[in-house]
C-alpha cells in the first residue's frame, strides 16, 4: 500500500486529469442529452483546435490566450457548418453518430497530411508551474483547466436552469413538437447549442494543447472514457458531467497508485458498466 | 418468375465455384490476401448483422468477440500446442457463450436499448481487452504465432488461410440467409421495429435475442480464430482497437444492415476502396475518401444500398404483377352463441405503479363467445386491466385464468400463444413491415402451427376480412388511420385468438368508419371469438355488449346488461357528477 502522501497526491493529479474528461464530456452530454445527437468528430474538433493554438504558439509565437480568441470561434462556426447538414437530412441518433465518425476520420486525415503521424509538444513556460499546499503539489494549467471547465459547466446549467433560451431548449429536448406548438423555434436554438458545443470543444483543445502530447491517433484516446463520463453524469446535464469526470479521473488516478497504471482503464468501464446495469436515481 | 430467380442463382453458383478454384490456380499471393480480407470482412460485417441489424440491438462491441476468438486460438495453439483447426470451434463456442452471458443479464433491462446497448457493449470490449492486457494471456507482449504449424490441406499456408476465409464466408452468408428467411428472422426484425408488440403477438423475444446474439458472437469468434493465424502476431490495441467495431458498423449501414446480403455489399465497397490505397499519405487520403463516401451514402441511402436497390427494382416490377390472392380461403370455424362457460376468470387482481394502485382487486368472469364492453372513466383502470391480462405488465397479486390455465405472471408471448390477442388504442404496426407480413407474423406466433404457405393464406384471409384487400405490399405509413386500426384487428385475428382484447379501436374514427368497424366486431364475433372491449363512445358499447362492466378508480363498479347498467344512476354519476344522477 503506498504511502498517503502519495496517494493523496494521487486523488489531486486524478482529480485534475478529471477537468479534463468533464469539459470534453460537456459538449458530448450537450449535443446528445438535448438534441440527441452523438458528435464523435468532438474529440477531432478538439485536436484540431489543439493543433491549430500549437502552429500559432510555435511558428508565430501567440499567447495561448490570443490563439483561443481565434480558434474557439472558428470551432463555433464549424459547429453551425456540421449542425446545417444535421438539420438539411433530418439525422437521427445512430445516423448523426456514423456521419460524425466518418467526420472525424476526415479532420485526423487532415491532421496527418498537414502536422504528420509525429508526436508534436507545445513547450511552454506554464506546464512546469506548481503551487505548493502542505505537502502537495497542484499544477497550475491543470487547476486553471478545472476552475474554466467548472465556470462554463456551471454557467451553463445556469442558462439551461434559469433563461428562456435554455428552458425552451430542455422542452425542445422532451418533445419537439410540442414545444413548438408553445413558440419554441426549435431550430435556431438547436444550431445555437451546435455552435455552442463545438466553442466547447475550442476551449478543451487549447487546454490539449498546452498540456498533453499531440499525435493525430490520440483523437480516440479519450472517446472511452469521455463516454463513460456522459452516461454516468447523466445525458445533457452540464455540472453531472463535470462531477462524473472528476470522480472517474480520481479513481482511475488511485486505481494506478494502488495497483497498476495499465489497470486504469477498467475502473471507468467497470463503473460504467455497474452504473447501467444498476441504474441508480442519481445518475 | 422461374427465370428471373434462376439468374442470379447461376451467378452466385458461378462465383462460387471460381473463387472456390483460385487458390489452385496460382494467382499472386497479393490477390489471396486481398480476397482473404474481403471474406474476412463480409464474415464479420454479416455476423454483426445477425442481432444489430436484424434485431436493431446495436452493438459497438463486435471486437470483443472477435478478440475473444483470437486470443482463445492464439493460447490453445501457441501455448498448449493444440492443432490450428482444432482451436476454431472452441474460439466459436467461447465467443458464444460470452455473447449470451451478456445478453442473458442485459436482456433482462428493458432500459437498455439503443445508444446505451451500443455504449455497454463497447464498455464491455474495453474490460476484456484490459484483462487481457494484464494477465498471462498477452501480458503485455503479444502472442506469437509463427511456431503454431500451419496445416497444409489446402496447398500452401497461404492457400489454407484463403479456403478457411472463403468456407466461413460462406457459412455465414448461408446462415444470414436462413435467419432471414425463417421465423427467428421475422421475429428478429419485429423486435427491430416494436419490442413490445412483438412480444404481445407472441414472438419469444429474450430467447430470440439471446440466440441471435450467440450466433452473431460465435460467428465473429470463428473468424477471430482463423484471423489470428493470418496476422501472426496478435496485440490487444490491435486486436481491440475502434477499426472492427466501427467498420462492421460502417460496413453494414451502407450496404444495408436489415437485408442478409447488405452487409457483404457494404463490406465489398469499403473492403475494396480502402485496399485501393495502401502505403503512406496515400492511405490516409484513401480513409478520408473512404470516410466522405460513407457521408455521403448515410445521408442519402439512410437504408442501404441493397434495400435501395430492391426497392427500385420492386417498383419496376410491380406495374406488371398481378395482384396478391389468397388461393384458397383459410378455413374458419362457424360459431355457438354465448356459452354458459367462463372462458375468463379474473380473481382479485391488483396492480400498483410505485404507489399508485391502478387496480384494487378486481374480479370478473367473462363468458365464452359474448362481448364484454369494459367503460369507465379517464383513469378507472381500463386500459390497465387489458395490459395485465395480455401480460404486457406483470400482476401485483390476484390470478387471471383463460381457458382453465393460469396466466397470471406468464410472460406476454407465452399469452399470446394460449389464445389471447389485443390491439393498442394507438395503432402500434410494425413499421419497416409490410401489411401482410404484420399480418402473417401475428399468424405464425399467435395461431396454431401450420406451414408458411397455409400462414400466408390465413393473413390474406384477414386483410380481406377487414376491407384491407389492395393493400398487402404498402408499409404502414402509406396507411391511414382507420386502415391503421384495422390493420390492428386483422393482426389480432390471425392469432385466431379466444379472448380478443380491443382497446379503443373506434376513437378518432368518423361516423361511416364507426359503423364499418361495429358491423367489423359483430363479424369477429360470428367466428368464435369472446370479445372484451374498452371503449368510450357509448352509443358502440351499448349496441355491441353483450353485458358492460364499469370500472372506477380501479374497482369493479357494476357490471350487467348495457341498458341497466347505463341507467344505473350510480353509474351515471361517476361519468356526469351527481347533479346529473337523479
Amino acid at each position: 500500500m503506498p504511502s498517503a502522501t502519495l496517494l493523496g497526491q494521487a486523488l489531486i493529479s486524478g482529480v485534475m486529469a478529471g477537468g479534463m474528461y468533464g469539459l470534453l464530456a460537456l459538449g458530448l452530454s450537450l449535443s446528445w442529452g438535448l438534441m440527441r445527437l452523438v458528435n464523435l468528430s468532438h474529440f477531432a474538433l478538439a485536436f484540431l483546435a489543439a493543433y491549430i493554438t500549437y502552429e500559432l504558439g510555435t511558428t508565430y509565437h501567440l499567447a495561448p490566450w490570443w490563439s483561443a480568441a481565434l480558434v474557439i470561434p472558428a470551432m463555433f462556426v464549424i459547429g453551425l457548418m456540421q449542425h446545417w447538414v444535421f438539420d438539411r437530412f433530418k439525422v437521427n441518433e445512430l445516423a448523426s453518430l456514423l456521419i460524425t465518425f466518418s467526420f472525424a476520420v476526415i479532420v485526423e486525415s487532415g491532421i496527418q497530411l498537414y502536422w504528420t503521424a509525429d508526436y508534436r509538444r507545445f513547450e511552454n513556460h506554464y506546464s512546469g508551474l506548481s503551487l505548493r499546499a502542505g505537502p502537495f503539489y497542484i499544477p497550475v494549467l491543470e487547476l486553471t483547466l478545472c476552475l474554466v471547465a467548472g465556470a462554463l459547466a456551471w454557467g451553463t446549467w445556469l442558462w439551461l436552469r434559469k433563461t428562456y433560451v435554455g428552458k425552451a431548449l430542455r422542452a425542445s429536448a422532451e418533445d419537439a413538437d410540442i414545444a413548438a406548438a408553445y413558440g419554441v423555434d426549435h431550430r435556431r436554438l438547436s444550431f445555437l447549442l451546435s455552435g455552442l458545443c463545438a466553442a466547447y470543444a475550442g476551449v478543451a483543445g487549447t487546454f490539449i494543447a498546452l498540456i498533453a502530447t499531440l499525435a493525430p491517433a490520440q483523437i480516440w484516446s479519450y472517446l472511452g472514457v469521455v463516454f463513460a463520463v456522459v452516461i454516468i453524469g447523466r445525458l445533457g446535464n452540464p455540472l453531472g458531467a463535470l462531477f462524473a469526470g472528476m470522480l472517474i479521473g480520481a479513481s482511475e488516478s488511485l486505481a494506478m497508485a494502488v495497483f497498476s497504471p495499465a489497470w486504469a482503464p477498467v475502473v471507468s468501464f467497470s463503473v460504467l458498466i455497474a452504473i447501467l446495469l444498476w441504474d441508480p436515481d442519481w445518475a | 418468375m422461374m427465370m428471373q430467380n434462376a439468374v442470379p442463382k447461376l451467378a452466385a453458383v458461378a462465383a462460387v465455384a471460381v473463387l472456390a478454384y483460385l487458390p489452385g490456380a496460382g494467382m499472386p499471393a497479393f490477390y489471396d490476401s486481398f480476397l482473404y480480407l474481403l471474406f474476412f470482412w463480409i464474415s464479420l460485417s454479416t455476423s454483426w448483422a445477425l442481432l444489430s441489424g436484424f434485431a436493431g440491438y446495436f452493438s459497438l462491441g463486435h471486437a470483443a468477440f472477435f478478440g475473444v476468438g483470437m486470443y482463445t486460438t492464439g493460447t490453445l495453439a501457441a501455448k498448449f500446442g493444440v492443432p490450428f483447426l482444432a482451436t476454431i470451434p472452441a474460439a466459436a463456442l467461447l465467443s458464444a457463450l460470452l455473447g449470451m452471458g451478456i445478453g442473458a443479464v442485459v436482456f433482462r433491462l428493458k432500459r437498455l436499448r439503443g445508444d446505451l446497448f451500443a455504449l455497454l457493449t463497447l464498455a464491455v470490449t474495453f474490460v476484456i481487452a484490459t484483462i487481457i492486457l494484464n494477465t498471462d494471456i498477452d501480458g503485455g507482449s503479444g502472442v506469437f504465432m509463427s511456431a503454431v504449424p500451419m496445416p497444409q490441406i489446402f496447398g500452401s499456408p497461404s492457400a489454407t488461410l484463403y479456403v478457411l476465409g472463403f468456407g466461413i464466408c460462406l457459412l455465414t452468408l448461408a446462415i444470414a440467409w436462413k435467419v432471414a428467411h425463417s421465423r427467428l428472422g421475422m421475429g428478429l426484425f419485429a423486435i427491430h421495429d416494436d419490442e413490445d408488440v412483438a412480444e404481445a403477438k407472441g414472438v419469444p423475444t429474450f430467447r430470440y435475442k439471446l440466440f441471435a446474439f450467440g450466433l452473431s458472437a460465435g460467428i465473429a469468434g470463428a473468424v477471430g480464430g482463423i484471423h489470428a493465424m493470418y496476422v501472426g502476431f496478435l496485440t490487444v490495441s490491435e486486436t481491440f482497437g475502434l477499426t472492427v467495431p466501427l467498420y462492421v458498423v460502417l460496413m453494414s449501414v451502407l450496404g444495408g444492415s436489415r437485408h442478409w446480403f447488405g452487409p457483404a455489399v457494404g463490406a465489398i465497397l469499403i473492403g475494396a476502396s480502402l485496399y485501393a490505397f495502401t502505403s503512406g499519405s496515400e492511405a490516409m487520403i484513401g480513409r478520408a475518401i473512404v470516410a466522405l463516401m460513407l457521408i455521403l451514402a448515410i445521408l442519402w441511402l439512410p437504408d442501404g444500398v441493397v434495400p435501395t436497390l430492391l426497392r427500385w427494382f420492386a417498383r419496376r416490377r410491380t406495374k406488371a404483377a398481378a395482384p396478391v390472392v389468397a388461393l384458397r380461403p383459410a378455413a374458419v370455424e362457424s360459431t355457438a352463441p354465448v356459452v354458459n362457460r367462463n372462458i375468463v376468470e379474473i380473481r382479485d387482481v391488483t396492480k400498483s405503479f410505485g404507489g399508485l394502485q391502478a387496480l384494487r382487486g378486481v374480479s370478473l368472469d367473462v363468458r365464452e363467445g359474448e362481448i364484454l364492453g369494459l367503460v369507465g372513466p379517464n383513469g378507472s383502470g381500463k386500459t390497465t386491466l387489458i395490459n395485465v391480462i395480455s401480460g404486457h405488465f406483470p400482476l401485483t397479486s390476484g390470478s387471471v385464468a383463460v381457458d382453465g390455465v393460469q396466466i397470471g405472471n406468464l410472460p406476454a408471448h407465452e399469452i399470446a400463444r394460449r389464445g389471447v390477442a389485443r390491439t393498442y388504442q394507438i395503432p402500434r404496426p410494425f413499421a419497416n413491415m409490410s401489411v401482410l407480413d404484420n399480418v402473417t407474423l401475428a399468424a405464425t406466433f399467435g395461431g396454431p402451427a401450420r406451414n408458411a404457405r397455409e400462414m400466408r393464406d390465413e393473413a390474406l384471409h384477414w386483410i380481406t376480412f377487414t376491407n384491407l384487400g389492395g393493400k398487402e405490399e404498402a408499409l404502414p405509413a402509406d396507411l391511414n388511420l382507420h386502415e391503421r386500426k384495422f390493420l390492428e384487428l386483422a393482426r389480432a385475428l390471425a392469432a385466431r385468438p379466444k379472448l380478443l382484447l380491443l382497446d379503443e379501436v373506434l376513437s378518432g374514427l368518423n361516423p361511416a368508419e364507426i359503423d364499418n368497424a361495429i358491423r367489423l366486431v359483430r363479424a369477429i364475433r360470428a367466428q368464435g371469438s369472446t370479445i372484451v372491449f374498452v371503449e368510450h363512445l357509448m352509443r358502440a358499447v351499448v349496441e355491441l355488449s353483450d353485458r358492460i362492466a364499469v370500472l372506477n378508480e380501479g374497482s369493479l363498479f357494476a357490471l350487467g346488461a348495457p341498458r341497466e347498467v347505463m341507467s344505473d344512476p350510480r353509474v351515471v354519476s361517476i361519468y356526469l357528477g351527481k347533479a346529473y344522477a337523479a
